[in-house]
């Protein structure tokens, strides 16, 4: 990406006008094809999400270094649901689906199967994202992320009312979630009109792994007809899926009670298994944090050391194997989130909980060792933007995956389970500057493309970016796993200021992450100006399914 | 004797060396892959090499922790063991319910904690009084949820819920509610 050294805007009047047109005429959105003006939408979107989830986070901060009197505690435990959900669905799958709807045209050298059904995903998980946020935001509807059974149905605590919109909200994000699951295997597996006919079974095998896998057993091997970062997209892709299909599951259950209260109908709780429910529940909670995440960002690093360097991966055979591990491993490993539930089989702690936990360490180090080899493989680099967030985003998971590591582990989880070191040194960090950075790093190796070459508006900013998700990211990590190691609980209020100073220091790193974001989201409305963003929200111009205009 | 405090100590003292490797690592990655180098290969050797530190790593800490804390073994067989002493903990409506007022273990005695939940799930954890963690458990309605522990300090402990029960969840504290007595 090309920028300028330096923001000189000579006057208020040169300021104004760079924040109304961008930087060097900012971005054209007339000049945008449908296809840029889709992704772009997911991008942007998904940036505004994650604002509102690290205000949201900046809030549960303070509250915990001292209580904010506007606040009440329904409302702090309505926030603290809303915030991951937030985080997850608005920001992360936005940003991610928005690339990805990208990447498998271009990698694919085809048209996006369907761009209507792309946009409907976009619509439904924007609109699903404000409406359970709005609705917990009004209702204070706080069954937490984890809906452990029969919370999500407890109507002494929460409305019925409420909670109905925000499980509405939540299957608004899955039903276009299932579109783009459905429009990623189309895209793969179709034929575009006047082509010749495409082999889709061949490529669908390819993309999940199985020609992969057939090859061990084959004299003559067969090619591999989708490239690596495309076959990461699709097994990553099955996990969605799957999740997608629990957690709708999961709340048609909870809106049935929900519904049949407000009928004046109170169902027995006692009808579905408390633990039966968690174990499903977190075997598809866990697709997204232990699945499509780690699959999709070992995906995103190969596909960023290719673009990068130029060449090709280093041992990539390997690399696909990792991804159709990783894969297996993910459809069993929940358990390691049960290793302090006593009535949990102690067969399903060691085998899932543990040893299968124990293989994350193995293909997520993988993953970070064949990146960073094919980057050295190609040195002298230039450290770049998308370099540099690179090696924050593989610093970030090579820090969080050793602490989840420790954390599954039957004795240690005796003394971790739920409290700060959790969501701490293992999820904040892998979060915020292993994904984060990461698709940082996607955005900027993204970002000539798709805006037809629109030169950044400051170098400084992106540096000051870089540095406080770093440096705030794995500082709040530390002081939240420092207090978690003195016994500070999550998911709970302390009023005698028994962790203060652990408080105060994690609270100013999160103003770090929080000051670096703003300064990125300048950053991008000063490149692109205010005309060009508000550009990106309508009809494109140009008619056609290519990924770029054609000159 | 090992206790949590003694294992949280160690895990600090592992983990931020670890940290303080992986940090230069990367720091010394940025810089060198920025320069010409003498060689650029990476051999097959040193990459094999390192599936295999991954593998022994994942693999030995739990082998390591069985066999260092003491708590893992008799957790996975306390249906064999017979407790010295049991209390029988009832929770309900973001209450505990005690079977005493003040419950008393003696040191170096086995003692079962029996919690049953008649409506949510929550936690179960003891506490010092300097706020660190003891141990805990989860306590899922219409399952027995019990742990075995081994005391061997003279303190006096805080039974808090470890788990999010709804809002009302973070006041369910009873400070000094366990006290051991009886060790030298």
């Amino acid at each position: 990406m090309t920028t300028n050294t330096a923001p000189t805007p000579s006057s208020k009047t040169g300021f104004l006008k760079t924040l109304i047109d961008g930087n060097e005429g900012g971005l054209k959105a007339d000049g945008l094809t449908p296809a840029q003006k889709l992704s772009l939408r997911f991008v942007v979107v998904g940036l505004i999400y994650f604002g509102f989830a690290a205000i949201e986070g900046m809030l549960m901060r303070i509250y915990q270094i001292e209580i904010i009197s506007f606040i009440g505690v329904e409302q702090y435990f309505g926030i603290l649901t809303a915030h991951p959900l937030v985080g997850i669905f608005g920001s992360s799958y936005m940003i991610v689906f928005g690339a990805f709807l990208f990447v498998i045209p271009f990698m694919m050298k085809k048209p996006l199967w369907s761009l209507k059904v792309g946009q409907a995903s976009f619509l439904l998980i924007a609109i699903g994202t404000f409406t359970f946020w709005f609705s917990g935001f009004i209702s204070h509807y706080a069954a937490l992320y984890t809906l452990y059974w029969p919370l999500p149905a407890d109507f002494d605590q929460f409305s019925a009312l409420g909670g109905s919109f925000f499980i509405a909200g939540i299957a608004l994000v899955m039903v276009g979630t299932l579109l783009f699951v459905l429009n990623v295997f189309k895209s793969i597996m179709y034929t575009p009109e006047g082509w010749e006919q495409q082999p889709g079974g061949a490529l669908l095998s390819s993309a999940l792994g199985f020609t992969g896998f057939a090859n061990l057993f084959r004299k003559e091997k067969k090619e591999h007809l989708v490239p690596l970062p495309v076959a990461a997209i699709a097994r990553g892709t099955v996990d969605v899926a799957l999740n997608a299909l629990i957690i709708t599951f999961s709340g048609v259950l909870i809106l049935v009670y929900m519904v049949w209260h407000l009928a004046g109908i109170d169902l027995a709780d006692t009808a579905i298994d408390a633990l039966l429910y968690k174990n499903w529940y977190w075997w598809g909670l866990d697709l997204v944090a232990d699945g499509l995440v780690l699959i999709f960002v070992a995906g995103t690093w190969y596909l960023l050391a290719m673009l990068i360097t130029g060449k090709k991966l280093f041992m990539q055979n390997i690399a696909r194997a990792a991804l159709a591990v990783e894969l297996i491993v993910s459809w069993t490993v929940w358990s390691h989130h049960l290793l302090s539930d006593q009535a949990q089989p102690a067969i399903l702690k060691i085998v899932s909980g543990e040893l299968v936990t124990a293989f994350e360490l193995i293909t997520q180090g993988l993953a970070i060792f064949i990146t960073l080899a094919t980057l050295w493989m190609a040195r002298p680099l230039k450290m770049t933007n998308e370099l540099k967030f690179l090696l924050g985003g593989l610093l970030g998971f090579g820090l969080a995956v050793p602490a989840g590591i420790m954390q599954a582990d039957m004795g240690l989880n005796r003394i971790l389970h739920n409290t700060q070191w959790i969501i701490g040194p293992h999820v904040h960090v892998a979060i915020i500057v292993g994904l984060g950075m990461t698709l940082y790093a996607a955005i900027y190796v993204l970002w000539p493309l798709l805006t037809n070459g629109v030169k950044l508006y400051s170098q400084w900013m992106s540096n000051v970016h870089f540095w406080g998700t770093l440096v705030g990211g794995i500082g709040m990590g530390a002081f939240m796993g420092m207090a978690g190691l003195q016994g500070m609980l999550r998911r709970t209020i302390y009023f005698e200021g028994e962790f203060t100073p652990y408080m105060w220091l994690a609270g100013i790193s999160g103003a770090l992450i929080l000051i670096g974001f703003v300064f990125f989201m300048i950053n991008i409305i000063m490149s692109v100006g205010l005309k060009g963003l508000l550009g990106i929200f309508t009809k494109s111009k140009l008619d056609t399914k290519d990924l770029v205009p054609a000159d | 004797m090992i206790n949590s405090h003694d294992v949280l100590w160690g895990q600090t003292l592992l983990y931020t060396a670890y940290v303080v490797v992986m940090v230069s690592v990367i720091i010394w990655f940025a810089y060198s892959v920025t320069k010409e180098g003498k060689t650029s290969n990476v051999s097959k050797t040193f990459f094999w090499g390192f599936v295999a530190v991954l593998v022994v790593v994942g693999f030995s800490l739990h082998l390591v922790t069985y066999n260092t804390i003491p708590w893992v073994k008799q957790d996975l067989h306390r249906g064999d063991t017979v407790a010295d002493q049991q209390f029988d903990i009832v929770v309900e409506n973001h209450e505990f319910i005690l079977p005493a007022k003040d419950m008393v273990v003696q040191c170096n005695e086995l003692v079962l904690f029996d919690v049953t939940s008649n409506d949510l799930t929550y936690g179960f954890g003891l506490f010092r009084d300097n706020n660190s963690m003891v141990m805990q458990m989860q306590v899922v309605p219409g399952h027995r949820n019990d742990i075995l522990w081994k005391f061997e300090e003279n303190e006096s402990l805080t039974i808090r819920s470890t788990e999010y029960s709804g809002p009302e969840g973070f006041q369910m504290i009873i400070p000094d509610a366990v006290n051991v007595v009886g060790c030298a």
